[in-house]
């Protein structure tokens, strides 16, 4: 390997030796050192990452950069598989916000997990999912991100599940872990199909085919992208396998903030911008994909409008978010999809551990109806929080403002469909201005509506992320989208700009963020102005309010129409037809040989001395009746003949 | 001369006199002494060949068994009196068992 040694395997390495040092021994050791692990692991990733990125930008480095680990993992034929892992301006982006959000929600659980049972435990999953992530990230082929894939499923599995003495957390776990296998089976059959088709998985070899075969378009390759938009749907929550995220709110909030906000739930839209070469060649699975994201960004925003959770609103407004990624990824816009998932792990990293703060803050207190005036109480989680709504909200200049705006322009571009997807996003833009004031009006404003809650605020081991991701979640945007863009393109293709002007630009931004403002002022009116009128519009249309609350009921139908009947054949087959027939079947039968040969030869051993003689006398006449007769002369007469050479010895 | 196939008849015509009282009798007595019949047609036998064939070796068997049958006896004899002793009585099927 030529070029200054990148220690790409260290990254995530360290977090791994965090894991096994806490995970082994954390339960034996000083809570002071177990906090001192957990910090350092992310905290020397973090710095490997700022040594990478400092390489690149001082342009010492040649992206995009491939470090190999010998041996090779699988050699089979012609069928090579090592732990390559690459490194350029995707996964650096991706490393910069795994690893430096990571390492700031890791410091925020210090004061946020400070008297929880398990402490050691909750680290030592925190370093694992790091680990798992850092791999799915820098992974150079399809396979070596499986096994990121499926790590991070399991750390999400096991920080949901943190709380496994609570039925409904262990539930929720196993829930995410069941929708996401869906999703993987989607990734393993692309894993697959590439195999069969390009004979590699490694992602560079597959775009130089790619690119050496100008002509190859849809077909199999629409195959492919449907497979892994299949296995992105279930990790990113989208139609129809988001099911799983809001529940996955039963886990402790920083992961919520780290797995099911900023990282874990990403990994899908990276993946689809990992492989853009060959997402592009198929324009069907481009339309399927801007569907599938605009579609969810607009169910999941209605359904948040009347969530009472305060988790539960972010959840659903997680999920709505990642559809404007998917939208953007599905308008070829990877590099404004890739932007929109940076400002979102800041401004949703951030109103997670807000969120987490005020939870703190009033005792583990979730349900917004029991909040209202926390402003003075907790100012700071307060000025924090109210800078990621606005960033959320898509106002000018915070974060959000730049990430969204970039892909909706990016789906006006995009012919008349574009055009639709387009309205459904500023309409979902509003949707999400007006849920997320909701939620800020309800919290902190107005008057304190549970007078036995002694709200306080929290530890500066809490505060001091929150302030820095507040100052990310107001200037994570400023960069713009076409220097950013720029940076990207190298990795995921250049922004589409055919078509566009930026007097277009200007005008649907001022569209987008007059329509956040109707949002606000709608939710000013209906919490904050007249607080007494949102529960008479519930009840003057209670029909469709009883549907968002019940969030469409999807999961019923789920449950009725997939989990209900894969039960009842599950439990056929392992009760009826496993357990009965074939282990009971098996077990009744040598049973029944051994009590039947038992019974026959107990007959012989009846204790009697005189059958015995008897028996022994039978034996002795038999014996000399075989020896005496000439039973070879005897069977020939019968036409039998036998061979007793080897009975009676070679010499006879 | 009689023929050696009489001699062998009358063998085996005691053989399986034994094996049968040895069989049907109940009594221990009658059960001893059959075996002593079976252990004499055996020895007959041997006479009978050893005087067929001028071979010494079938009368030294009979030594040994006679040696072997009187050890049983006297053996076999004292255990049949303290059974007796102990049981006061001789049937097979009553002292089918070790235990008193």
């Amino acid at each position: 390997m030529n070029g200054p040694l990148l220690f790409l395997p260290l990254i995530p390495l360290l977090p791994f030796a965090g894991f096994l040092l806490n995970g082994l021994f954390g339960s034996r050791l000083p809570k002071p050192l177990v906090t001192l692990i957990a910090l350092l692991a992310p905290l020397g990733s973090l710095a490997i990452v700022v040594h990478d990125a400092y390489l690149y930008w001082s342009g010492a480095l040649a992206v995009p950069a491939i470090e190999h680990s010998a041996p090779a993992w699988i050699s089979a034929g012609t069928l090579h598989i090592d732990f390559g892992f690459v490194f350029d301006q995707l996964s650096l982006t991706m490393l910069l916000i795994i690893t430096g959000v990571g390492f700031l929600i890791h410091i925020y659980s210090v004061g946020y997990m400070a008297h929880e049972e398990g402490y050691w435990r909750y680290f030592a999953y925190l370093n694992l999912f790091l680990f798992f992530m850092t791999v799915l990230v820098l992974a150079g082929n399809a396979l070596l991100m499986f096994v990121g894939w499926e790590g991070v499923g399991l750390a999400s599995y096991l920080l949901i599940g943190f709380y496994f003495k609570r039925t409904s957390a262990a539930d929720a776990g196993k829930k995410a872990f069941v929708v996401n296998r869906i999703g993987d089976f989607g990734f393993l059959i692309g894993i697959f199909l590439l195999l069969a088709n390009f004979g590699t998985l490694s992602f560079s070899e597959i775009a130089t085919k790619l690119a050496a075969n100008p002509g190859w378009q849809g077909g199999v390759l629409t195959c492919i992208a449907l497979c892994l938009l299949l296995g992105a749907t279930g990790k990113s929550a989208q139609l129809p396998l988001y099911v799983w995220l809001p529940d996955a709110m039963e886990g402790p909030t920083p992961v919520s903030a780290l797995i099911h906000a900023a990282t874990m739930v990403t990994a899908g839209v990276y993946m689809i911008a990992r492989n853009h070469a060959l997402f592009d060649r198929s324009p069907l699975a481009l339309t399927v994909i801007a569907i599938v994201g605009t579609a969810t960004a607009l169910l999941a925003a209605t359904i948040a409008l009347v969530q009472t959770d305060i988790k539960r609103v972010l959840a659903y407004s997680t999920v709505s978010q990642l559809g404007y990624m998917f939208l953007g990824c599905g308008v070829a816009a990877y590099s404004a999809a890739v932007f929109h998932l940076m400002t979102h792990a800041f401004f949703k990293a951030l109103l997670f551990l807000a969120a987490g703060s005020v939870i703190h803050g009033l005792g583990g207190e979730q349900d917004l109806r029991k909040m209202g005036g926390l402003r003075k109480k907790m100012p700071i989680t307060f000025w924090t929080m109210t800078a990621a709504v606005f960033a959320i909200a898509g106002f000018f200049p915070f974060a959000g403002f730049f990430s969204k705006d970039a892909i909706l322009y990016a789906a006006f571009l995009q012919g008349t469909n574009g055009k639709i997807f387009w309205a459904v996003g500023v309409f979902t833009a509003l949707l999400t201005s007006f849920y997320m004031f909701r939620l800020w009006y309800l919290a902190f404003l107005g008057k304190p509506r549970s007078p036995e809650l002694h709200p306080h605020e929290s530890p500066w081991s809490m505060l001091g992320p929150l302030v820095i991701l507040a100052a990310l979640s107001v200037g994570g945007g400023w960069i713009g989208i076409e220097k950013f863009g720029g940076f990207l393109s190298p990795a995921v293709g250049p922004m589409p700009t055919k078509g566009g002007s930026s007097s277009l630009e200007l005008t649907l931004s001022i569209a987008a963020v007059a329509l956040a403002i109707v949002g606000w002022l709608i939710a000013h009116l209906l919490y904050f102005a007249k607080p007494e009128k949102p529960a008479q519009l519930a009840a003057s249309v209670s029909g469709p309010y009883k549907l968002l609350l019940n969030k469409y009921w999807v999961d019923e139908l789920y449950g009725a129409v997939i989990v209900k009947p894969i039960l009842a054949v599950s439990r056929f087959l392992l009760e009826w037809l496993v357990e009965f027939a074939i282990l009971g079947g098996l077990a009744w039968l040598l049973a029944g040989l051994a009590m039947l040969s038992g019974a026959i030869l107990q007959k012989w051993q009846s204790g009697n001395l005189r059958s015995y003689a008897a028996w022994l006398a039978a034996g002795a006449a038999a014996l000399l009746l075989f020896a005496l007769v000439p039973w070879t002369s005897v069977l020939a007469n019968f036409g039998i003949h036998l061979n007793l050479v080897h009975f009676y010895g070679a010499g006879r | 001369m009689i023929p050696l196939s009489w001699y062998l008849l009358l063998s085996a015509a005691l053989f399986a006199l034994g094996i049968v009282g040895f069989l049907i009798r109940r009594n221990l007595i009658t059960i001893f002494m059959s075996i002593e019949l079976m252990l004499n047609g055996v020895n007959l036998s041997f006479v009978t060949f050893a005087h067929q064939w001028h071979l010494v070796k079938g009368q030294i068997f009979v030594f040994f068994v006679m040696v072997v049958a009187a050890a049983e006896a006297a053996v076999g004899l004292a255990i049949i009196i303290s059974i007796f002793r102990a049981r006061a009585t001789l049937a097979v099927d009553r002292i089918d068992l070790m235990k008193l």
